[in-house]
């Protein structure tokens, strides 16, 4: 594996440190006492509170993996999240509202009531959802294949570039195109899954489990692709594409495939968000939000490192809904009107900071080995004079 | 005229974008937004005013302006300008200037120093951009502003067309700057060694450049023509925080359509840009809301077809 030289990320050859296990407990400290105190000790406000947190977590999270798999694993360079995002989102809301009535909606699809194919398991309740999230990450992928014909033999940059454009394109298109997707009127009412079998109060519960699904769903699936020959592959152009294409591997067919995993994964994070948000509004697809936020949170929690990406999520959105609490309380209006811009300037220099002081994020990017490998290790653990063992043992780095 | 005007403004950016791009290699996503801040500063400079407490509220903070000048603000001919924002821009590019320098001296270079990847710098430089436009929106607040209130002036020109005073202004100003960094970079040692960086720094440095000196003065010629560019955008349109990130993709349309490294392909590629955005936008092809999106188009295009640009990369 001396193939694997650590140029993009410099991994740094340290013990576990103690920053990452530090930054989560003092985010959870602040997420559980700010909304204690402010609720004056009304624990099931808390505990709703971190249970629509925990949701939010879960789908952003689902977005920072498909960005790792793009960025982290195989070095291909997308700042258009956002537009992965909005086609995901809007793919799976037209799949599953009915079709459009009434005098100020106007949206193309709506087949949520022909999808009740199965009507003896109540699959109105969950089939329209499935075939929306299918359809959410066919459609990303397909718009990440497409983008990918011209731009991805290029250099990185220019890929990055041009994906900042479809995000743009898309952005217009959905306010401009008010027959596409109802315009900046946005969409509402979109059904939400299961939400007719328990009752509306318990919901959110039900909610946070089937983000909390289909997020360990995306992860063991990237975990377990990104432990196989394939998944090698990647990492390995990722550190030098010259010496990969140089093995005989086709690079571009690679990238390709990277690029479209990780976009298909963000179109079905999107398709999550819809049913979870139960609305879209173009003003919530902005770069910042849905392309920057989700870059922070990979960088912040440690590109190429499946947990990190989760951690990072959680981090940052604890960042973000921690100053939001601090917005109501009374703070002078000098700071209380420009707290959405200090915190993004935060943002930014979080960003600058990270790549600085420390490159490999909070939860640095482990060795990883073929699933093959692991296997033999547990069957015959190493010896402790570790003659055979030394070369892949996990996390010594 | 159509077109014409932007396509100046957007060809100066360009010039400093394919600057940086050749000589440090990378995609500089803080451009657009360095655009904003610059012109933010010339009307700093001008008028000093910051958003006050409360949103919508104005504050003075600088005790003396440039406006304070005996008659800066009276218009010059049919301008609806004065000597003032000449000044105020001459400052703003000054400074940003240093400001580029001062983020390359704590961010770019421990970066090269490391021998990071050139994608490192890119998203190095995004961060910078949403910190850069954040801080604009913290101290001049989100709403759109403008120089002056002046009614702007026309004038008429042979074959029966008119122009607005301020963007013949903006025209000249720009072929102007355009031609002053050609000649630096073509016909003085520094430009010399710059073309010599981008043509491979491990060269120049065996050659005896001073390759970071290089690289400062990159920077601050660059920081000069965003300044000015960004300075020529708020006289043409209108001084907005947002405007910056949408602003890159015209520039790198622009930038790559000239071939990335080549300053006179910037210029064109900026003018090609300029012109058929307008074009595309003005004769109702396309509503208003997709002009950004024309530069897209371009983009793939030239990608697709031409990856080295319409004049080659070079500088």
């Amino acid at each position: 594996m001396s193939f694997l030289r650590p140029t993009l990320f410099r991994i740094p050859v340290k013990p576990a440190s103690l920053v990452a296990p530090a930054t989560v407990a003092l985010v959870t400290a602040l997420l559980i006492l700010i909304p204690f105190e402010r609720s004056n000790g009304d624990t099931s406000g808390v505990i709703s509170f971190l249970v629509s947190f925990l949701t939010f977590v879960a789908i952003y999270a689902i977005f920072t993996l498909g960005l790792n798999v793009q960025w982290g694993y195989s070095g291909v360079f997308n700042f258009g999240v956002l537009g992965f995002f909005m086609l995901g989102a809007y793919t799976a809301a037209i799949v599953t509202k009915e079709p459009a009535s009434g005098n100020f909606t106007d949206y193309i699809g709506g087949f949520g009531g022909d999808l009740d194919l199965l009507p003896w398991l109540s699959s109105d309740e969950w089939l329209p959802h499935l075939v929306g999230l299918a359809a959410a990450a066919g459609v990303a992928g397909l718009a990440a294949l497409l983008l990918a014909v011209p731009t991805l033999r290029l250099r990185g940059d220019y890929l990055a570039i041009a994906t900042i454009g479809v995000a743009e394109v898309l952005r217009r298109v959905v306010i401009e195109e008010t027959w596409l997707v109802n315009g900046t009127r946005g969409l509402t009412g979109v059904p939400r899954p299961l939400g007719g079998l328990v009752d509306s109060s318990d919901y959110k519960y039900l909610l946070l489990a089937i983000c909390g699904t289909f997020l360990v769903l995306i992860y063991l699936l990237i975990e377990r692709a990104i432990r196989s020959p394939w998944g090698r592959v990647l990492m390995a152009l990722r550190e030098d594409e010259m010496a990969t294409e140089a093995s005989g591997k086709n690079v571009f067919a690679f990238k390709m495939q990277s690029f479209v995993m990780g976009a298909a994964i963000m179109g079905a994070g999107g398709a999550i968000y819809a049913y979870a948000s139960s609305s879209l509004t173009p003003e919530v697809f902005t770069h910042f939000f849905a392309t920057f936020l989700f870059w922070a949170m990979l960088i912040l929690g440690g590109s190429g490192n499946n947990r990190g990406a989760i951690v990072g999520a959680y981090v940052l959105w604890g960042f973000w809904t921690i100053t939001l609490q601090f917005q109501s309380y009374d703070l002078p209006d000098l700071v209380e009107t420009r707290m959405p811009y200090v915190r993004e300037l935060v943002l930014g220099t979080l960003i600058v900071a990270v790549l600085l002081v420390r490159p490999a994020g909070l939860l640095p990017q482990r060795r990883q080995v073929s699933v093959w490998v692991e296997r033999q290790l547990k069957r015959r653990p190493p010896s402790p004079s570790g003659s055979s063992g030394a070369d892949v043992e996990l996390s010594s780095r | 005229m159509i077109g014409i005007v932007e396509g100046s403004i957007l060809a100066l950016g360009a010039v400093g974008l394919t600057l940086v791009y050749g000589v440090l290699k990378f995609a500089h996503f803080a451009h657009g937004d360095s655009m904003m801040l610059s012109a933010y500063c010339a009307f700093l400079l001008l008028s000093g005013v910051v958003t006050g407490s409360r949103p919508g509220v104005d504050a003075e903070v600088l005790p003396i302006t440039v406006s304070d000048l005996p008659a800066a603000s009276s218009e010059i001919w049919k301008f609806s300008f004065g000597y003032g924002l000449l000044i105020a821009m001459a400052l703003s590019a000054l400074l940003t200037a240093g400001v580029l320098v001062l983020l390359d001296r704590l961010v770019y270079r421990r970066l090269r120093r490391r021998n990071s990847g050139i994608v490192i710098f890119s998203i190095a430089s995004l961060g910078l951009a949403i910190a850069i436009r954040s801080l604009v929106l913290i101290v001049w607040g989100p709403t759109p502003r403008k120089y002056t209130t002046v009614v702007r002036q026309n004038i008429h020109l042979p074959f029966d067309t008119t122009i607005l005073a301020d963007q013949l202004f903006i025209i000249a100003a720009a072929i102007t700057v355009t031609a002053l960094a050609y000649v630096l970079l073509f016909r003085t040692k520094l430009g010399k060694a710059m073309r010599a960086m981008a043509d491979n720094p491990e060269l120049a440095r065996i050659s005896g450049i001073k390759t970071e000196l290089v690289i400062v003065l990159t920077w601050a010629l660059a920081g000069a023509l965003v300044a000015v560019a960004g300075v020529l955008l708020a006289l043409q349109a209108q001084l907005d925080p947002q405007l910056g990130f949408v602003l890159l993709l015209p520039l790198f349309a622009a930038a790559i359509l000239g071939g990335v490294g080549n300053p006179q392909g910037a210029f064109f590629g900026g003018m090609i840009v300029g012109v058929v955005q307008s074009v595309v936008v003005t004769f109702d092809f396309l509503s208003p809301g997709y002009k950004f999106s024309v530069a897209f188009v371009i983009l793939i295009l030239i990608l697709l077809i031409r990856p080295r640009g319409l004049f080659g990369a070079k500088l």
